[in-house]
């Protein structure tokens, strides 16, 4: 048989470096302290394991070489014990799984849109766009001004020469920035030509905010089938053998998380499923 | 975009309105331009007059005691500007900025008011034009409340 | 090689001989359940069942057939995919090093005795889903199947209307069979059992090698040809006598066009969620893991355990589960089942045993909820 030996086992991974993004949100740098895990792709998540408390599915949000960088939100157990994990203490990691985000076309602008903690898994694909920066448009939406996460890389991004749009749903006192759901940040670009080559979206973040954003890049010119979206599910193995990540005819963790929007769309219209 | 005309051509809002309304719109209209900064109007002020936003960013503010001004939607490019205009006591709810330099077409209210109430079905274009605004705006308004990005 | 064989002590003998934990039928608590023989005078002689909706009942056979008996409570999976298993243990050194240990437990070595066809299915049904996980291919590859042609299927039976039986035989020289390491079965039976007190007769071949091997070795006779044909003709009579069917329709079509029908309230309204149909379908495979520690805190192991798609929190995500209504969790069930399975891995997960049907405490039958499903569609 050809098929490969599904990843049961944790591989030991040092945290290396931590820095916290907001209130909640930890980006960890994570070096394996042996055999590390193969090579990745952008949108590909790994099981994290926190030693005696549990696993939880958490997208790539970085790394090079064998350096792995997770950016974790605490909202359960397992979550807060991996954001509270220090400098030196040891990870598990199994990966990297799923179908991550598809690469651009050779033509065409990528409009990135993410909400919340969703910035996390596109990071990859904007560090990746940086490379043709004319081509990018980054909008990132927040509940507000400190709910940001990687701020200080915005910047950054927008010295290599791509459009970065940053809004709040609820303004801080100090914010001057834009205010309003993330799909309004579309307004402020250019106008999509149809006699050009049709842009590509990237979108990711909580379920309907993906939706309405597909929707919107629909509205605005985007063709569905050239929008993607990441999708969420319970998992549990990470590798197809415990059916809880279901989604219809989808298992998330091996035939996701990224799918195309109308493909999303047609299954999550029907509530519950 | 250099004349009221111009602007009344290509607004999207006024678009698909038969030529003698957009023509009787016109004479209640007229082309105006905020610097960045620059105050359009103050919550409690009267509020005689609207805005079709061609180009720019408006910010919509209100003053919370104790922490000054918070910002509670950034409106741009195509959007409308000020519905108080529209009903008693005609009052401004919130104030409004310029965050951009903008460009925009500003209604005369009690003018346009008076010339839906002689033209019935301009005033059933302008009513559908403007629910079509405030719904979408009440749609995103109602997302935000819904707090996706907050804790679960 | 087609043999006839006076008793089965030989080969439950021969199969201890050879090492192997024989596993088969028993009688026990008013049901057929599957457990660790040491003879062959351990089989249910004489046991059959009347089964329907919502009901299971043993009754005394005229004959004395070991076989003669369908839709037990368990499935042959309980001892390919444990309800229990444990993944690995892992260790905290002193600088928070992690080392991880995968189990070095002995495999335990499998013979099957008495898997009807339909299970004989699951199990090909389970190879392909399971068959990439270290623990199942493990015990799968070294497990010994003696599958028996069904000449008696019940009331609730509808193997016939899923392709997957009663002959044995056409199970396993099934086309579309995911390719594996291992053979699907090494023996196949045929029980022939006169009425009264007389010992059955088995009409026996070798599907595997393994299998010829082991024939080989049981006191034997060429079958003789109007025995062979009593044995096909039993197995033939069986296929015209089942007792429902599942409607000749595009199953994954009919039930990804029917996510929104009213009829899932209806099955709802009834519906327990009591997780028994999940519990014995041979081919349900789901499970969750824990993750425990010891009282140092520098121990932790991981388990591997049975779930079920109908646990409210099956699939919890942020603060709430996606499916938190019967209705969605027996939708869920079904159509995976009979629709979405075909999906994700190629085939129906269904294999007509009946087990779910008769099981259920509300009685609630798959096959005419699909029929009531399918006429909605119709009128829609």
């Amino acid at each position: 048989m050809t098929t490969p030996i599904p990843m049961l086992a944790p591989r030991p991974y040092r945290v290396v470096h931590r820095h916290a993004e907001t209130a909640d949100t930890v980006t960890l740098r994570l070096a394996p302290v042996g055999a590390g895990l193969g090579a990745w792709s952008p949108g590909q998540f790994t099981m994290v394991y926190a030693f005696g408390v549990g696993e939880i599915p958490v997208s790539i949000s970085g790394g090079s070489g064998p350096v792995i960088q997770h950016t974790v939100r605490a909202v359960g157990a397992v979550s807060r014990a991996i954001c509270d994990a220090p400098v030196g203490s040891v990870l598990g990691l199994r990966g990297p799984f799923g179908q991550g985000w598809p690469e651009p076309p050779p033509e065409g602008d990528v409009i990135v849109l993410a909400g919340g903690i969703g910035l996390a898994p596109l990071r990859p694909v904007i560090l990746a766009g940086l490379n043709e920066p004319g081509r990018l448009s980054v909008l990132i939406g927040a509940r507000t001004p400190a709910d940001l996460i990687f701020t200080a890389e915005y910047d950054r991004w927008r010295a290599a020469g791509a459009r970065v749009l940053v809004t709040v749903d609820r303004a801080a006192a100090d914010w001057t920035g834009h205010v309003g759901v993330v799909t309004t940040l579309l307004a402020q670009l250019p106008a999509i030509d149809v006699g050009r080559p049709p842009p590509t979206g990237y979108v990711c973040g909580p379920e309907i905010m993906m939706r309405l954003g597909a929707e919107a890049l629909i509205a605005a010119g985007v063709p569905p089938e050239r929008i993607w979206v990441s999708l969420e599910r319970n998992m549990r193995c990470g590798i197809a053998l415990c059916g809880h990540c279901q989604l219809g005819p989808l298992l998330v963790c091996r035939d996701g998380p990224v799918v195309d929007a109308g493909h999303a769309a047609r299954l999550l219209q029907h509530r519950e499923l | 975009m250099n004349t009221t005309r111009e602007l009344i051509e290509a607004h999207p809002f006024l678009a698909g309105l038969d030529p003698s309304a957009r023509q009787r719109l016109a004479g209640a209209a007229h082309r105006i331009h905020f610097l960045p900064g620059s105050a359009i109007f103050a919550e409690g002020g009267r509020a005689d007059r609207f805005w079709l936003i061609q180009d720019g960013r408006v910010r919509l503010d209100l003053h919370l005691a104790g922490t000054g001004p918070v910002v509670i939607e950034t409106l741009a490019s195509g959007d409308v500007l000020g519905w108080s205009w529209l009903f008693p006591p005609y009052r401004w709810q919130f104030g409004a900025v310029a965050v951009d330099p903008t460009l925009a077409l500003e209604l005369d209210g009690p003018a346009v008011r008076q010339l839906c109430d002689h033209d019935p079905e301009l005033g059933y274009e302008l009513m559908q034009r403007f629910m079509r605004v405030v719904v979408h705006r009440l749609q995103a308004t109602r997302i935000r409340l819904l707090d996706l990005y907050g804790q679960p | 090689m087609t043999a006839l064989l006076r008793s089965l002590e030989p080969l439950v003998t021969t199969l201890r001989a050879e090492g192997y934990t024989v596993v088969g039928p028993q009688e026990r608590d008013g049901a057929i359940v599957l457990d660790v023989i040491e003879s062959a005078a351990q089989l249910p002689s004489g046991w059959g069942v009347v089964t329907g909706p919502g009901m299971y009942r043993l009754r005394r056979r005229a004959d004395r057939a070991v076989f003669g008996h369908s839709a037990g409570p368990q499935a042959w999976k309980r001892f390919l995919h444990p309800p229990r298993e444990r993944l690995w243990s892992a260790d905290r050194g002193p600088d928070g090093a992690l080392t991880v240990t995968e189990p070095d437990d002995p495999v335990p070595r499998y013979a099957f005795l008495g898997v009807r066809a339909c299970d004989l299915r699951a199990i090909a049904v389970q190879d392909r889903v399971l068959g990439a996980s270290p623990g199942y291919a493990a015990r799968r590859r070294v497990a010994f199947l003696v599958a028996v042609n069904c000449t008696e299927p019940s009331a609730t039976c509808f193997c016939v209307s899923v392709g997957a039986g009663p002959d044995v035989e056409a199970v396993e020289t099934r086309p579309d069979r995911a390719p594996a390491d291992w053979a699907l079965a090494d023996l196949a039976l045929t029980e022939l059992a006169e009425p009264g007190d007389t010992e059955p007769v088995y009409v026996a071949t070798a599907l595997s090698p393994a299998g010829g091997r082991v024939l080989a070795r049981l006191p034997q006779i060429p079958a003789p040809p109007d025995v062979v044909a009593a044995a096909r003709a039993a197995v033939a009579a069986a296929t015209d006598h089942m007792g429902r069917s599942l409607p000749d329709v595009d199953l994954r079509e009919l039930l990804a066009e029917s996510l929104d029908s009213p009829h899932w309230a209806d099955v709802a309204a009834r519906c327990l969620t009591c997780a028994n149909c999940t519990m014995v379908c041979p081919t349900c495979f789901c499970t969750s893991v824990t993750d425990t520690t010891d009282l140092t805190g520098d121990h932790a192991e991981r388990w591997q355990t049975w779930a079920s798609c109908f646990e409210v929190d099956f699939s919890y995500l942020h603060g709430g589960s996606v499916r938190t209504s019967a209705r969605s969790r027996y939708r869920q069930w079904l159509t995976h089942k009979l629709g979405t399975w075909r999906d994700q891995f190629g085939e129906s997960g269904c294999v007509g045993c009946g087990r779910c049907i008769a099981w259920c405490p509300a009685g609630i039958d798959i096959t005419a909820e699909v029929r009531a499903l399918a006429a909605q569609g119709a009128t829609a």
